[in-house]
């Protein structure tokens, strides 16, 4: 009979295993639970349920279960902010279509909210009525309705500066990367060497010196072996980078766990590199780009994750860090190429599916940077690049590109 | 306490007051003979749990504090190779050939060749390296080990009750969650917090703890605290302020002994400029 309620914890995201289920079928033969509901509650928790962030869903399952509860008001909201978390499928606006969506003022947009909110019944992505991801509705997040209401989220598509260039963007499922999977991947980036303090003994070394030395008794030690490889992550947040936040979140924690490299620093980015780079997703502390290309030692290992896609313009002209204020000399492209200059071994990581490559910027960017897909083959290769070198991959022809800019 | 108690065998002590679903927890893990894995926030008595466990169970209790340099195999056995090799040159009165002599049991390793049932306490695992955990695995399910050097098996003759705590400093690996029993200790209530400084105090006067209850969680209630205060700093405080002799009815103005509370020079500037705001 229990078995449902294995399902309905698992249909909400709590991992239980068979080896913990068994467990607790072996606890209730036991009666540890009282025979009451009270007790079936914290036993089952206590067996099935290891995080603390699980727990809500826990609660809920139970409820639904044992008491036929719905609650439903709680899941609309939290449901409401999973969808828009979640966006996908940005579909490229015809002309026609822009004509289409009449522009709405405030108090209408308002007003349908409301009424859609309550009709709305399950998740919606695309289309151009539900609240949802992706889309031509006024509501939502990460759509394309010029005066459309952002709901939840951030970083719509409709930027101007970038509409152009987008293409049809799909939601992979195929290959999702966890942060284990990134973990194991990450594991290979490593050269291993003996350093700092002597605290482990030689055994082979003691018997040997002990030998030659006649029996008197020679203790040798060395320091353990660490991974000396020093890493930099640059990466490209907000606006195209939306849909892969939670991606590039993963790929982060997995990389900044303790203890991994020997040094690890990351900053932050807005489309391209261009003067500076930021120690804080929110742009508030500078570092100029010069400076870490003077003071950093040019063995670390650069690690730049973007979608490397924008106007070409943002990459290609003197004064296209349409974002940032301040010195408008150097191109991003120039940036790169002084970034790949200094780093000896550097590799661009792409969340962008590589078949849309063809035809974009990321032509270009990928001239300079040896570039990946972020998907575990991807990764793998760019950590064997990394560590032993070898052929970098080819994309496309940027050399139109390139001359393109030279007639601008 | 004998073990044909049945299933509710801990309590909770006299100086240990256990919420209901703790000692709920604590009763699975101990019936089902697996390791129980506690986190909470700092200073809710994570450890001194299994102390208290060790005694309501009138069990030995073994100790095993892991730091970031702490390698599973140290848990179960030490062969002090460098003794070997300094009695095999200076002689001394061992007899060199004798290996077992020089293989030294962890923590670990000595709950399992215990003659009888005792409480393991592995202290604040995720300290440890990120593969720890996994390291234990086989010992901790099979509650048996090897000791390579002399070919000897070590099983244990009543599995230890194994109290893990963990202060939530790293994830800790699925295979390993997957075979402990868990249990998160929430910060206490009003009513339970009342109840444990009854235990440590028993003298305060119901108006004194009102009134030192109320500073304690108006503080913790300060928003944007960077580490709010635990119960053993509560605890902490209490006493001070008896051994000082400041008259705890009157404590409305300043917070005498504010260090006791706060750790941080941001938390004291911020209640500081709360207070006089």
């Amino acid at each position: 009979v229990l078995v449902d309620f294995l399902f309905e914890l698992r249909a909400r995201k709590v991992p239980v295993s068979t080896h913990e289920w068994m467990a607790l079928m072996e606890a209730l033969a036991l009666d540890l639970h009282d025979s009451s509901l009270d007790g079936f509650y914290h036993l089952c928790r206590a067996i099935c349920v290891k995080d603390t962030a699980q727990y809500d869903a826990y609660d809920e399952a139970f409820l639904a279960y044992f008491k036929d509860v719905h609650v439903d008001a709680l899941r609309i909201t939290e449901q409401l902010a999973a969808w828009l978390a979640d966006p996908r499928n940005l579909e490229r606006l015809t002309p026609e279509q822009q004509r289409a969506m009449r522009e709405l003022d405030l108090e209408r947009l308002r007003e349908l909210f409301e009424q859609r909110l309550r009709e709305q019944r399950g998740r919606h992505d695309g289309g151009n009525r539900w609240i949802g991801t992706g889309g031509t509705s006024p509501f939502g997040t990460g759509g394309r309705h010029p005066t459309g209401m952002r709901v939840g989220g951030g970083g719509g598509r409709s930027a101007l500066a970038v509409a152009d260039e987008r293409r049809f963007r799909e939601y992979r499922r195929d290959v999702v990367l966890d942060v284990r999977q990134i973990d194991v991947a990450l594991r290979g980036l490593r050269r291993l060497g003996r350093d700092g303090a002597q605290d482990e003994l030689d055994l082979e070394e003691t018997v040997d010196r002990t030998c030659r030395n006649a029996g008197e008794i020679d203790v040798v030690f060395r320091p353990p072996r660490r991974n000396r490889v020093k890493v930099m992550l640059l990466m490209d947040v907000g606006g195209s980078m939306d849909p892969y936040a939670e991606l590039v979140s993963r790929l982060f924690t997995a990389a900044s766990r303790a203890g991994r490299f020997a040094s690890f620093s990351s900053y932050y980015f807005h489309n391209c590199v261009y003067a500076s780079v930021y120690e804080d997703a929110q742009f508030r502390r500078a570092v100029a780009v010069a400076d870490l290309i003077a003071h950093r030692p040019c063995d670390e290992k650069l690690v730049i994750v973007g979608d490397a896609l924008m106007h070409p313009a943002e990459l290609l002209d003197p004064g296209g860090a349409m974002y940032v204020a301040g010195e408008r000399r150097a191109s991003g492209h120039d940036w790169l190429r002084r970034l790949a200059g200094h780093f000896r071994s550097a590799a661009w990581l792409n969340p962008e599916p590589d078949r849309f490559w063809g035809g974009t910027t990321i032509e270009v960017i990928a001239s300079v940077f040896p570039m990946w897909q972020l998907t575990l083959d991807g990764l793998a290769a760019a950590v064997r690049f990394l560590t032993r070198g070898g052929e970098r991959p080819r994309v496309g022809d940027p050399s139109r590109w390139v001359k393109a800019a030279s007639e601008r | 306490m004998t073990d044909d108690a049945g299933f509710d065998q801990f309590q909770g002590t006299r100086s240990y007051i256990a919420s209901d679903e703790l000692r709920h927890a604590v009763n699975v893990a101990v019936a089902l003979a697996r390791p129980l894995l506690v986190r909470g926030e700092p200073g809710t008595g994570k450890t001194l749990l299994a102390e208290s466990l060790a005694s309501a169970l009138a069990l030995p209790l073994i100790r095993w504090h892991v730091k970031s340099t702490t390698k599973a195999r140290d848990g179960l056995y030490v062969y002090d190779t460098v003794a070997r090799l300094h009695d095999s040159r200076f002689g001394g009165d061992h007899d060199v050939r004798d290996i077992a002599r020089y293989i030294k049991l962890g923590p670990l390793g000595e709950a399992l060749a215990a003659p009888s049932r005792v409480v393991l306490l592995i202290d604040e695992i995720d300290k440890a390296d990120i593969e720890f955990p996994n390291d234990l695995l086989l010992e901790l399910d099979a509650m048996r080990f090897r000791i390579d050097e002399t070919g000897r098996e070590v099983t244990a003759r009543e599995r230890p009750v194994v109290v893990i705590t963990s202060n939530n400093e790293k994830e800790l690996p699925d295979a390993f969650l997957r075979r402990c029993v868990f249990h998160y200790i929430q910060f206490p209530t009003r009513e339970l917090m009342a109840e444990i400084v009854r235990v440590h105090h028993p003298d305060l006067t119901d108006r004194v703890l009102d009134h030192t209850l109320e500073v304690f969680f108006g503080l913790r209630a300060t928003p944007r605290l960077r580490k709010k205060p635990s119960t053993s700093e509560l605890i902490d405080w209490i006493s001070a302020l008896k051994k000082s002799g400041v008259d705890l009815a009157r404590i409305s103005g300043g917070i005498p002994f504010l260090g006791t509370l706060l750790k941080t020079e941001h938390d004291l500037e911020l209640v500081g400029k709360r207070a006089k705001a």
